[in-house]
This record gives C-alpha cells, sequence and structure tokens, in this order.
C-alpha cells in the first residue's frame, strides 16, 4: 500500500461508512430474526414435507378444491373491501382536508385500531346479530319481517373488514390528499375548470400513485384476516381463507410443512395483486405533487 | 364562461374577515380597462386578500365586486374568467408546458386546431419555443414564471391578477421578468392587477398605484405622484423616506417651512394644515440629505457604504438619533458631518399623521 493513499477509515467515510453506520445494527438483527431467518426457515421447511418429493406440499395444496378454493375466498374479502375502504376515504378526506380540526377527527379515527379486531367483533355480534339493536329496531319498524343475517357469514366479516380497515386507509389517503397543494386547484378554477373537472384533472392523476400504495398496504391488511373470519364470518366455508387453512394445517394437523407451504403460497398470491397494482403505478405520473418551484 | 371586455371594475366597498380578524376593512376602488394597477403594502396589508376575493377565491364578508353593471363576486372563480399568476406559480406538475398553457383553452372546449395554434402564440410571447414537452419540474425558476403568465394569458382573459409573481426570483431575473410583464401588458391590451410589496417594481409597472395597509386604502396615484407626494407617512415610508425626524416649526419662508430638529435646522413642504403644537415629523430620503460644508444639521457619521455612484451612510445627532444620507466621498466614521436637504423634496406631517 503506497503512503499516499487515505486509511481504510477515511476511506469508508468517504462512502458514508463510518461510527454512526453502526446505528443501523440493532434495526438490522432485529430485521434478520424475527422476519429473515422465519421467512427463510419457513421456506425450507415448505420443501421438506411429511412424505413424498420435496413439492408434494405444493401439488396437494393446488389438488385439492378445499385448499386452493381458500385463494378465491380471501380475495374476494380482501378486493372489494380494500375498494370499498378507498372510495368512502376518497371523498371524505377531500372534505376533511378543508377542516381545521383535523386533530380531533384523527384521533377518533385512529379508536378502532387500537380497539383490535376481536372487541369489533364481539360488539358487531351484539349490535348486528338476529338479537341485536339493529334487527330488532328494523323489525319494530315494520321494514323486515325476520332478522337480517349480517354475522357468521361472508357479510360478517366484511363489515368487520371495513370497520377495522377504514381509518387506516381513510388515515394514509388523507395524507396524499393533503399533501396535494392547495394553489394547484386555485389555479385550476381560474383556469375554468368546475369541481369535477378540477378533480379529475388535477387532483386525481396527482393521488393516483398515493392510492396505490393505499390500495396495496389496506389489501395486504384485509388478506392476512383471520380472527374476523372466525369469531363474526362462517370459518367452515364461506369464510374460509387462506390464513385459517394455513393455521389448521399447524394447529390440527401438526403439519408445520404444509402450514408453511400455504403462509408461502399466502404471501406469493399477495406479492401478485401487490405487483400488478405497482406494476399499473408505474405508467402514472409520480413526480411531486406540490406545485414546482424553481 | 369568457368575460366580455368591460370599461370598468368597481370595487364597492368589500370586506373580508379572518374569524374576527379583519384582512379588508372596506376597500373602494374603481379599475379602468388596460390599466396596470399595482397593489402595493407590507405583508398582511390585505393586498392577497383583496387579489383572491376579486378571482373568486376567498368569498366577501361585505360589499359588492362589480364589472361594468353586472355584480361578479356572488360568481364562482371559474365562472369568472380571470386569468391568474400565482406567487408559487401553482403548474400542474403531471402536465406538460404545453398541456399546462392549454389547460384553459381545454375547459373552454377550444377546438384543438385553433388551441394548438394559440398554445404556440402563447409560448412566443413568453419566449418559451422548444419547452413545449417539458414537464415543469424541468424547468428554471424564471421559465416556469412564464409558463404561468402564459397560461394565465392564453385565455384572453380581461383582466389578469398577478400576486408577486416575482418575489421567488433572483434580482436579475426580478428585474428581465418586469419587464417582460409589461410588454405583455402593453402586447395584450388587458387590464392588470398587480399584488407586490415591493416599492421599485409597483413604481416601474404600474399606470396607478394603490397603497394598502392594515386592510385599508392610504393612497391611490400615479407613480409620480405617490412618488413625490405621499399623503402621510405610511405612504412615505413605503416611497423610500427613510429619514423620519420628529421636530418642531420655527418658522415659513417663501412656501417652505423651517423645522427645527436635534443637531440643526430643516426645510421642507408642510403637508396639510399647520398643527397647533407645532410639533411635526420630517421625512427625507437619504439621496436627499447630503453631505456638505454648507449643511444645516450637526452629526457625527456612524457608518458608510459604497453604492457605486455614491456614497451612503448613518449619521447620529447629538441625541442619538440617526439619519440616513448620502455623500459623494468616503467619510470616516466618527468624523464630524454637516448634512443639508433638499427641500423641495423634503416633506413636513403634522406628528399624529401616523
Amino acid at each position: 500500500m503506497s503512503t499516499e493513499s487515505p486509511s481504510l477509515g477515511a476511506r469508508l467515510s468517504a462512502r458514508g461508512l463510518d461510527g454512526t453506520t453502526l446505528l443501523v445494527l440493532p434495526g438490522v438483527i432485529f430485521v434478520v430474526a424475527l422476519f429473515i431467518y422465519p421467512f427463510l426457515y419457513g421456506l425450507w421447511l415448505s420443501f421438506h414435507p411429511k412424505a413424498g418429493p420435496a413439492l408434494a406440499n405444493y401439488t396437494k395444496f393446488f389438488s385439492d378444491p378445499f385448499l386452493y378454493g381458500t385463494i378465491w375466498t380471501t380475495m374476494k374479502l380482501a378486493l372489494p373491501v380494500t375498494l370499498i375502504n378507498l372510495l368512502i376515504a376518497l371523498p371524505i378526506a377531500f372534505r376533511v382536508r378543508l377542516l381545521r380540526r383535523q386533530r380531533l377527527l384523527t384521533t377518533l379515527l385512529i379508536l378502532p385500531i387500537t380497539l383490535g379486531t376481536v372487541l369489533v367483533a364481539e360488539g358487531m355480534i351484539f349490535y348486528l346479530g338476529p338479537q341485536g339493536w339493529f334487527n330488532r329496531v328494523l323489525m319494530l319498524a315494520g321494514l323486515i319481517s325476520s332478522p337480517v343475517k349480517l354475522v357468521n357469514n361472508y357479510w360478517g366479516v366484511f363489515i368487520s373488514l371495513v370497520i377495522t380497515g377504514f381509518p387506516f386507509t381513510f388515515l394514509l389517503t388523507l395524507s396524499y390528499v393533503t399533501g396535494i397543494d392547495p394553489s394547484l386547484e386555485q389555479a385550476a378554477a381560474t383556469l375554468g375548470a368546475n369541481a369535477r373537472n378540477r378533480f379529475r384533472e388535477v387532483f386525481l392523476p396527482l393521488l393516483l400513485p398515493g392510492l396505490a400504495i393505499t390500495f396495496c398496504l389496506s389489501f395486504v391488511q384485509a388478506y392476512s384476516v383471520l380472527p374476523s373470519a372466525v369469531l363474526v364470518g362462517d370459518p367452515s366455508s364461506a369464510t374460509r381463507v387462506i390464513s385459517i387453512a394455513a393455521y389448521q394445517a399447524a394447529t390440527e394437523e401438526y403439519d408445520y410443512a404444509m402450514a408453511s407451504a400455504i403462509a408461502m403460497i399466502m404471501g406469493l398470491t399477495q406479492l401478485g395483486v401487490v405487483a400488478l397494482v405497482l406494476g399499473l403505478r408505474s405508467l402514472l405520473y409520480r413526480g411531486p405533487v406540490a406545485a414546482a418551484k424553481g | 364562461m369568457t368575460t366580455p371586455v368591460f370599461q370598468e371594475l368597481r370595487l364597492e366597498a368589500i370586506r373580508r374577515e379572518f374569524g374576527g380578524f379583519n384582512a379588508l376593512k372596506g376597500v373602494s376602488l374603481t379599475i379602468r380597462r388596460g390599466e396596470f394597477i399595482a397593489l402595493l403594502g407590507p405583508s398582511g396589508c390585505g393586498k392577497t386578500t383583496a387579489l383572491n376575493c376579486i378571482a373568486g377565491l376567498l368569498a366577501l364578508s361585505g360589499g359588492r365586486i362589480m364589472l361594468d353593471d353586472r355584480r361578479i363576486d356572488t360568481l364562482r372563480p371559474e365562472q369568472r374568467g380571470f386569468g391568474m399568476v400565482f406567487q408559487n406559480y401553482a403548474l400542474f406538475p403531471h402536465m406538460t408546458i404545453a398541456k399546462n398553457i392549454g389547460f384553459g383553452l381545454r375547459m373552454r372546449g377550444t377546438p384543438a386546431d385553433e388551441m394548438a395554434r394559440r398554445i404556440a402564440a402563447a409560448v412566443q410571447l413568453v419566449r418559451l419555443q422548444g419547452q413545449e414537452a417539458k414537464l415543469p419540474g424541468q424547468l428554471s425558476g424564471g421559465q416556469q414564471q412564464r409558463v404561468a403568465i402564459a397560461r394565465a394569458i392564453v385565455i384572453e382573459p380581461p383582466l389578469v391578477l398577478m400576486d408577486e409573481p416575482l418575489s421567488n426570483l433572483d434580482a436579475k431575473l426580478r428585474l428581465e421578468m418586469r419587464q417582460e410583464i409589461r410588454r405583455i401588458h402593453s402586447s395584450l391590451g388587458s387590464t392588470t392587477i398587480y399584488v407586490t410589496h415591493d416599492q421599485e417594481e409597483a413604481l416601474s409597472l404600474a399606470d396607478r398605484i394603490v397603497v394598502l395597509r392594515e386592510g385599508e386604502i392610504r393612497q391611490v396615484g400615479t407613480p409620480e405622484e405617490l412618488y413625490a407626494r405621499p399623503t402621510d407617512l405610511g405612504v412615505a415610508d413605503f416611497m423610500g423616506y427613510r429619514n423620519r425626524v420628529a421636530g418642531r416649526l420655527v418658522g415659513e419662508a417663501g412656501g417652505f417651512v423651517r423645522v427645527a430638529i436635534d443637531g440643526g435646522e430643516l426645510e421642507g413642504l408642510l403637508q396639510g394644515p399647520a398643527p397647533k403644537d407645532g410639533r411635526v415629523v420630517v421625512a427625507l430620503r437619504p439621496e436627499d440629505l447630503r453631505a456638505g460644508a454648507a449643511g444645516s444639521v450637526d452629526a457625527k457619521v456612524t457608518a458608510i457604504e459604497y453604492r457605486g455612484h455614491e456614497f451612503v451612510g448613518l449619521a447620529a445627532v447629538a441625541s442619538g438619533a440617526e439619519l440616513h444620507f448620502s455623500a459623494d466621498e468616503r467619510l470616516a466614521a466618527g468624523a464630524p458631518v454637516r448634512l443639508s436637504g433638499a427641500r423641495e423634496r423634503t416633506l413636513v406631517f403634522a406628528e399624529t399623521a401616523a
């Protein structure tokens, strides 16, 4: 080594590596220990079935309608729920962006997240069940003659997912909506664009990339539904979602390899939807949403 | 949707409150077709509020806005058809320059061939040929500013509103764009209302200047009138009268009054009737208070700086009050100096005129 060249430490810090870099270590350890290792272990496990060749678990899953059917069952819940949450969140976010007391509303909306799915499910059973207020009021008013079945079926899980998923979707949507410079809307208005055109020409193109991200995150949340599918759903058929299949494989059949394989398939199918949405997003404008400044 | 050419725009006692705060306290003003009007004032004086009210971006709390005999303050901004240039340009970041400029035309359902022709003409007017396919983020600040102007004028609005359009540009570009804005105004024959806090900008651009302060009009006049004859100290302050010295009337001679101040005496023109107690404030620009042997005020130089064609400095009188003055040579700090005022450009106000 020539004496002219800088020390190793100096060369490393020139590339952005110095003592401060060590601060990422706890985070790296955390991610490796709690995410990467279990994931790789599960992947390895899924190719080591109790019996048969390496791919036995996967062939079993895709040849048994009781198993592969869960993918469609889960999609049928997660996709419309995510879409509906987005469609409800968007107009509300547009209204809330003009409010002054946004924080109060935000706090109110965070509450359902903190309650958790189990409490929401309990409440739904009491409120929406056959003997619940909802049905009794409707029957008293003479609107229905027999109780509407809103729990222990598809709609029970649907409603529960909307309730627990909405705050998250809304808060994300709100942050994207408020991130758009209000002077852009004013400029569009002075140029003759009415409210509908301002939305279509200015807000929507600027929001779509953010809405795509919101969709992905909300979808992933809904896709991994388990508690509400059991508590307010019909876990043996209509709401037998993919996580139930994995759960049963692991805890009822003690087949961890099969459970891992199902978990991998679950991951891949969500990834498929996310990749599709992000792929569409890459076709959109993704620059700054503020008025460009020099 | 396009507003027909008008003869005059009248603000009739317009008011705007923001939760108890009066941003505009009954402003009345008549703007004639073809005029270039500058709304001038310090920040918080209500000038941007007034502009937003005219554009329709803010509702009035009281008063009316009339375009000839048509009431327009009840119309939504998209129904008024005025062009507006925003301080931060507000270009649509996802649209090309051509799309940005053509937005207003598209909203009006202009046929494609006419739209292309008018966009090309607007691009040429603001000298942005070759940039049409770029996104706003790819242009410099000055270019973006020109896009904003082109976008506002391509719809041929009868009234163009500009909200401090040059405040985000550097000094050299500001000067260039100033001339550009005046050129565009003249070549289109439109009416322009221009909001600024920069007195130089207002003086060089406007046909008439409206000085606003605390939500009220303080003075309306041509740049020459405002520069030479501000009606009160507030306006004088804005017009570059940096010296405001308290004094006492001691005499009168040939149309000028003599005022005794700390360190000597100054002569000037009395504005309004003489106050009974004789207490006045003398307002004087630094360039009209010069160092020289024939001076009438004694002071000590405290600071001096070179400005190319002359020196400007600060001098303290016995009481410690400081005066801005100009000189032909560099004076040493701490040296005694005699200052003389140009009496025909020295204004004397009664002390109560704030």
